[in-house]
């Protein structure tokens, strides 16, 4: 089952209205979009600018600001790489470049058969474990690219 | 009669495993016959052990770790739910000398008690804290926070009594408190583990926070790298609404403390307190000039006190102990203890709470127990991304807030992030700069321009085109950004750069210098 819907306009506005009466509710609309449709439609910044009296250019300046938010639709899963400094000292460099070799992509790319988006993250707070990753928001601590690999798999099932 | 397992589901515990380890040792437990309930746990911050499963037998908790999935069998099969021996036994997990030689004051119940049951929380006296601070007014409750030494636990470290006095006599309508939870900094993991593993210690320092200041609403600033302690808190939170810890009438005092908690969008610019408002508004996280200060104008203009993870938890200990008893941990003008976080290339790896004072070296020696690795260590950058690299000579600094500035380096908040003999200090350096390029949030030039140049020079140093001419130029734009930058992002991204290369230089000269005519 896909783990995203299609974007619908009509959904978008049912969301941005279950949201409009939070205090400073821009971030938690974009993330409760993303998390349905995978990404934030540019179909979605005026919707949300006139539920939330902004304007366009705020709502757009916004998404880009932060780097969780995406304009276009990525892969099936997401797999996130610390880049800090604790994976750092555990040799996550030359992991990622294993990883990537692998998968065939590089950051913030899909892989070919569009089953995972590799985004690069400072710090997941597994510092002690490390190298770490994130799989569709699970921990993989120690990581190898075979333990990425056997995540992936898993997700994928 | 059922035996209780204690399984933590801390993220690093999860990382290795401990879903899959839980799910078998209650399908092996069935299996043979044995009753067994499972309780959900936080870590105790042992994390070369974890998953560490702990069984509760009528002289106390029993440890076994780290335990995975093809040791289950063969511990169920030992004994395990009556304590039997098998290889991976620690025994009493509270006399791990790792554990035994800490001054657990902040942490005490994390990794021991159920983080989402207000029960557990209370049977070990969780909101002992807060009953006190509703027995005085908000002077006394403030004074408290004052005399107790408490300093600003994010990094910055500015006395914590001083913020809360400020925002309790701000006049408004309506005031905050807000939690600062963008734990960004890489080698922390104390926050994290708190929210995972002991919420209602934070949710209680919050609310004694709105009691002492007059806010009734306060938010958690969380980070959505952090998605496990995010479902935590929102499930603690649920919780403490139906228990009447939180919401209106607080433990039937007529006083109300609303708490929600919210998601942060991956900028690590949101750790700064300004820039965390303007995004808690809904805005790009740009970094506010002060004054104003949040204390008198912050979220949405009104009052704030905006305080870190740790120096909220740091509070419920304080009001039920007494200020003196807090200060009486520490050394100088950093009273207390601090959660150190040991990390990086470590082989016992983990969080440290210990009083002020402790060195360095015994941080890193005594507790980690050298490199995991196995090779020397190099150096070790305390404080985060924008922390001093420190070489072999200056381990044996304090843990103080004076004494780290007086080195050239910062306690920040806490993470002590090892390195051993193979790292290239010219690399660290450079990634300094990157970091803060693609972190900055674009407000000033020196920490907007002025990262993106750092990269450039450095590698220009790199690649040996005119090291002296070019580690010159690094230095004085290292004094631009440190003079001239709005918040600590710029301010302090000089401080690994210029403490690599002053304590490394040799690592800036590996390329040998090429002719001029090659830049």
């Amino acid at each position: 089952m896909a783990r995203h819907k299609p974007w619908s306009a009509e959904r978008a506005s049912g969301i941005i209205a279950e949201h409009t009466h939070l205090e400073g509710a821009t971030l938690p609309i974009l993330h409760a979009l993303q998390e349905t449709f995978g990404y934030v439609d540019s179909g979605a910044v005026p919707l949300i600018a006139d539920a939330l009296n902004l304007s366009r250019a705020e709502v757009h300046g916004c998404i880009t600001f932060y780097h969780d938010f995406r304009a276009h639709p990525a892969g099936r899963h997401e797999v996130k790489l610390c880049r800090a400094e604790a994976c750092q000292a555990m040799g996550s460099d030359k992991l990622h470049r294993e990883i990537l070799g692998r998968l065939g992509c590089g950051w913030h790319e899909t892989t070919a058969d569009g089953s995972a988006t590799v985004e690069p993250v400072y710090c997941l707070g597994l510092c002690a474990n490390g190298p770490a990753a994130l799989v569709d928001g699970e921990p993989v601590a120690h990581l190898t690219a075979d333990a990425l690999e056997a995540a992936l798999t898993e997700v994928r099932q | 009669m059922s035996v209780t397992l204690y399984v933590p589901r801390d993220a690093v515990a999860l990382g290795l495993g401990a879903n899959k380890v839980a799910r078998a040792l209650f399908a092996g437990a069935e299996r043979r016959g044995l009753d067994v309930t499972i309780v959900r746990t936080g870590s105790r911050g042992l994390f070369w052990l974890e998953p560490m499963v702990e069984i509760g037998t009528p002289e106390g908790r029993v440890a076994y770790g780290p335990v995975t999935l093809a040791d289950v069998d063969a511990l169920l099969d030992a004994g395990l739910t009556t304590g039997g021996d098998h290889a991976l036994r620690l025994g009493d997990p509270e006399k791990i000398p790792y554990l035994a030689r800490q001054q657990r004051l902040t942490f005490h119940r994390c990794g021991v008690i159920d983080p989402v049951s207000v029960d557990d929380y209370r049977a070990h006296g969780g909101y002992r804290g807060l009953e006190a601070a509703l027995k005085l007014d908000a002077e006394g409750i403030v004074a408290a926070v004052r005399e107790s030494g408490l300093r600003g636990r994010g990094g910055a470290g500015f006395p914590a009594g001083i913020k809360w006095n400020t925002v309790m006599l701000a006049e408004a309508d309506q005031k905050y408190v807000v939690c600062n939870a963008d734990e960004g900094d890489s080698g922390t993991f104390a926050d994290r583990m708190m929210m995972e593993g002991d919420p209602f210690n934070l949710i209680e320092g919050m609310t004694i926070a709105g009691v002492a200041t007059g806010a009734t609403r306060g938010y958690i600033y969380l980070r959505s790298e952090y998605p496990q302690a995010f479902a935590t808190l929102k499930e603690a939170i649920a919780n403490g609404v139906t228990a009447g810890v939180l919401g209106d009438n607080i433990l039937g005092s007529g006083k109300s403390f609303h708490l929600d908690v919210r998601l942060g969008a991956g900028a690590y610019i949101c750790g700064e307190e300004t820039s965390l408002l303007e995004s808690l508004e809904g805005k790009r996280g740009i970094v506010r000039a002060k004054p104003p200060i949040p204390a008198l104008k912050g979220f949405l203009g009104k009052p704030t006190l905006v305080n870190n993870v740790m120096t909220f938890t740091a509070v419920p200990w304080i009001l039920e102990n007494g200020a003196r008893a807090y200060a009486d941990y520490g050394m100088g003008r950093s009273l207390g203890t601090l959660p150190i976080q040991l990390a990086g290339n470590i082989k016992h790896g983990g969080l440290i709470e210990m009083a002020f004072g402790i060195t360095l070296r015994q941080v890193i020696e005594d507790f980690g127990g050298g490199t995991r690795s196995g090779r020397p260590v190099r150096a070790v950058q305390v404080g985060g991304p924008l922390g001093a690299y420190f070489p072999d000579h200056l381990l044996d600094t304090p843990l103080d807030y004076e004494a780290m500035a007086a080195k050239k380096g910062l306690v920040g908040h806490g993470g002590i992030v090892v390195f051993d003999d193979t790292v290239d200090m010219a690399a660290q350096a450079r990634f300094a700069f990157e970091f803060c390029a693609t972190e900055s949030c674009g407000k000033c030039t020196p920490c907007r321009i002025g990262a993106t140049r750092g990269v450039e020079t450095m590698d220009k140093v790199i690649a040996g085109i005119r090291p002296d001419a070019n580690l010159k130029l690094v230095e004085d734009l290292c004094e631009v950004m440190t003079d001239g930058s709005l918040c600590a992002m710029g301010g302090l991204t000089p401080m690994p750069v210029m403490s690599a290369i002053t304590h490394f230089p040799e690592d800036f000269r590996r390329a040998g210098s090429l002719p001029a005519a090659a830049e």
